[in-house]
């Protein structure tokens, strides 16, 4: 009961603005639009239509750029899956940047590891907007590093505007979120279970598989989702580091509430990303039982 | 086939400046229940470590079955290990962590459940298969990390003070049952230990580390009565030490003059030589107190300081001169008038047979 009482705050506010805000983001969704593209009545599906009207049955492989088959097309399908897949990519990257880091921490003296997080942290005290355009101005055209490949006689390389300056800034933002959560669980971990894997037979290999990854998966789900969720729904980093060429599901739902003002449109959109997103990672914890159920 | 199940021979690991382990060589027997007995941090850990492979020596060599292990990994070396903490794999049920080794190996998955139900019998565990090691109390923890090393059937086992986590009288009980355990599965123990009184009563053979250094080997009686040096008559249970020098050596034994003057006479151990430095070292237990002087050696006044009864034997200290002697009187009868026992300021003589005192070099 006095748990109840403590959580009420917290459960008020995620309840005014959380939940009451994503109940009027559904009402909208099934509104039409008026002159000036605000909602209105009557109630339509008409929105959701839009979405799936436009996935067409069109079986297609090509060669082009690797092997791609292709069951389906359309615009928004692509929109979707182009967002998610590199939402994933970079989850995938920074895990793969972040794991390394964070078990050297974890592995640090322990007067060594609260400076070692201060130092993961630093970045954080400086808006994120401020870092986004400096990292914009690293990659420009006249930017140091294309300032360097010229002085060394190579020829400039475009690198702002394209889905791996969208990449480089998903994963530099993202870092951190990643960092922190696995370095919780590895700090935690406690390496007389690798030696007990490898004296009963298991090499490091397996010992890792078998051992430290389902200890360790706290941490690990933790990160992905602090790491996949903002990118899923990135905008700033796909306006300044792609520069509106390449159109991902967060960008494209912004400009429906701005530019092209069909709220409508743009909450249906929102709601079906996060059923989406919802659904599947329900599925992927799912997968996840056995072993790993115990962890969580 | 060797004498030796698993041989150091001049083993050493340094840790930067720290020697941890300094030149040990021992050979632990073919089923053998072995102690490796020190203070922390005597290096008896990091010689089991060194063992079972997650350390390697500096220099020398470690023999498992004869074979040189050089840099063979822990997961190709044929020993398992019970760790202090246990380090059962919390994720996984105690059928899961018993089978893990056997799983590793690639035994198939009938082989599997029969050997790891006969593990669960051996260690009087055979309900608790589905259980999380969390859900499990300290001494059943201790059983089932016991059940996974030995159902890969080792040729040697290794345990790093399986015991120390456990009350008291727990520690007892498992004591005994390591023990039986041990004489059942036939395979040799190796098992490091603070507890002088564990590696007593359960060792075959006992090694006394000291500052990274094997001081002597032996078996429990050879330890506790023949004691070839001051610290390992000092760790392993309780004595006297009055030092002096060396005035006569005669066959096995050696008269020493104490500081104060009194001489005895005690079984000369290695190294005594006449004119030297040495200690007389005698356990409370091999000390007699009476009212009258017997006339013999070793036979001196001394004035009664204080007394303890304990029940089984009652602690006497008494004072040669400036010298304070524990003496241990078991009170093989039974009685409850107070007038029998020595009050504090009175005298009396103390005297010791020679053969039941060491005269040691140092």
């Amino acid at each position: 009961m006095r748990l109840a009482g403590l959580m009420a705050p917290g459960a008020f506010w995620l309840f005014v603005f959380f939940f009451v805000p994503l109940l009027i983001m559904a009402g909208i969704s099934f509104l039409s639009r008026d002159r000036l593209g605000f909602p209105t009545l009557p109630l339509t599906l008409q929105n959701y239509w839009e979405i799936v009207r436009d996935i067409r049955f069109a079986p297609s492989i090509s060669l082009a750029g690797g092997l791609t088959i292709r069951l389906f097309e359309g615009l928004y399908l692509e929109l979707f899956w182009r967002s998610i897949w590199l939402s994933l990519l970079s989850t995938l990257i920074t895990l793969f940047i972040a794991f390394p880091v964070a078990l050297f921490m974890a592995r640090l003296p322990s007067r060594y590891r609260n400076l070692a997080l201060f130092l993961v942290m630093i970045p954080f005290w400086t808006n994120f907007l401020v870092r986004t355009y400096a990292l914009q101005f690293m990659l420009r055209g006249n930017g140091p590093i294309n300032t360097l490949l010229s002085a060394l006689g190579l020829e400039p390389i475009d690198l702002l505007f394209t889905p791996a300056a969208i990449m480089l800034g998903l994963v530099y933002g993202n870092l951190p979120f990643m960092i922190l959560p696995l370095y919780t669980s590895l700090e935690k971990f406690d390496w007389t279970m690798i030696e007990a894997a490898n004296d009963l037979g298991a090499d490091m290999l397996r010992a890792f598989q078998r051992v430290m990854l389902p200890l360790i998966s706290p941490g690990l789900l933790a990160g992905s989702i602090l790491t996949f969720v903002p990118a899923i729904g990135s905008y700033i980093t796909v306006e300044l580091m792609g520069g509106g060429r390449t159109n991902l599901i967060g960008y494209a739902i912004a400009q429906q509430f701005s530019a092209s003002v069909n709220w409508p449109f743009g909450s249906a959109m929102s709601l079906l990303m996060m059923i989406i997103v919802t659904f599947a990672a329900v599925l992927y914890f799912r997968s996840g039982r056995g072993e790993y159920r115990n962890v969580i | 086939m060797s004498e030796f199940a698993v041989e150091l021979r001049d083993v050493s690991k340094v840790f930067g400046d720290i020697v941890a382990v300094d030149h040990v060589s021992m050979g632990i027997r073919h089923n053998e229940f072995f102690a490796l007995l020190g203070p922390s941090g005597c290096g008896k850990t990091t010689s089991l470590r060194i063992i079972a492979g997650f350390e390697r020596p500096t220099s020398g060599e470690v023999y498992i079955d004869n074979k040189a292990m050089g840099a063979t990994p822990p997961f190709q070396r044929n020993v398992n290990t019970v760790f202090q903490s246990y380090a059962l794999f919390p994720h996984m049920t105690v059928e899961q962590n018993i089978g893990f080794g056997l799983e590793m190996k690639g035994v198939s998955k009938a082989e599997i459940a029969r050997r790891v139900g006969e593990a669960l019998e051996l260690v009087r565990l055979p309900h608790m298969a589905k259980r999380y090691p969390r859900q499990m109390s300290g001494g059943q923890q201790q059983r089932v990390a016991l059940a996974r090393a030995l159902v890969n059937r080792p040729k040697v086992l290794l345990l790093d003070e399986p015991l120390g986590a456990l009350d008291a009288k727990l520690r007892k009980e498992m004591q005994i049952e390591l023990k039986t355990l041990q004489r059942e599965v036939g395979i040799t123990f190796i098992f490091v230990t603070h507890d002088q009184e564990e590696a007593l009563s359960m060792s075959d053979r006992i090694a006394v580390f000291s500052k990274g250094k094997v001081l002597q080997i032996g078996t429990p009686l050879e330890i506790y009565e023949r004691p070839t040096s001051r610290f390992v008559a000092d760790f392993i249970g309780e004595t006297n030490f009055l030092t002096g020098k060396v005035t006569q050596m005669d066959g096995e034994f050696a008269q020493i003059v104490i500081n104060g003057g009194a001489t005895f006479r005690g079984r000369a151990m290695q190294g005594v030589q006449v004119g030297r430095e040495a200690t007389l070292s005698v356990r409370p237990e091999k000390l007699q107190l009476v009212e009258q002087a017997d006339g013999g050696v070793n036979c001196y006044e001394v004035i009664v300081r204080s007394i303890a009864y304990v029940g089984s034997d009652t602690r006497v200290e008494v004072m040669l001169g400036e010298h304070r002697i524990d003496v241990w009187e078991q009170n093989t009868v039974s009685t409850l008038d107070p007038n029998y026992f020595f009050k504090p300021g009175e005298r009396a003589w103390l005297s010791f047979k020679p053969e039941n005192a060491l005269v040691l070099a140092e």
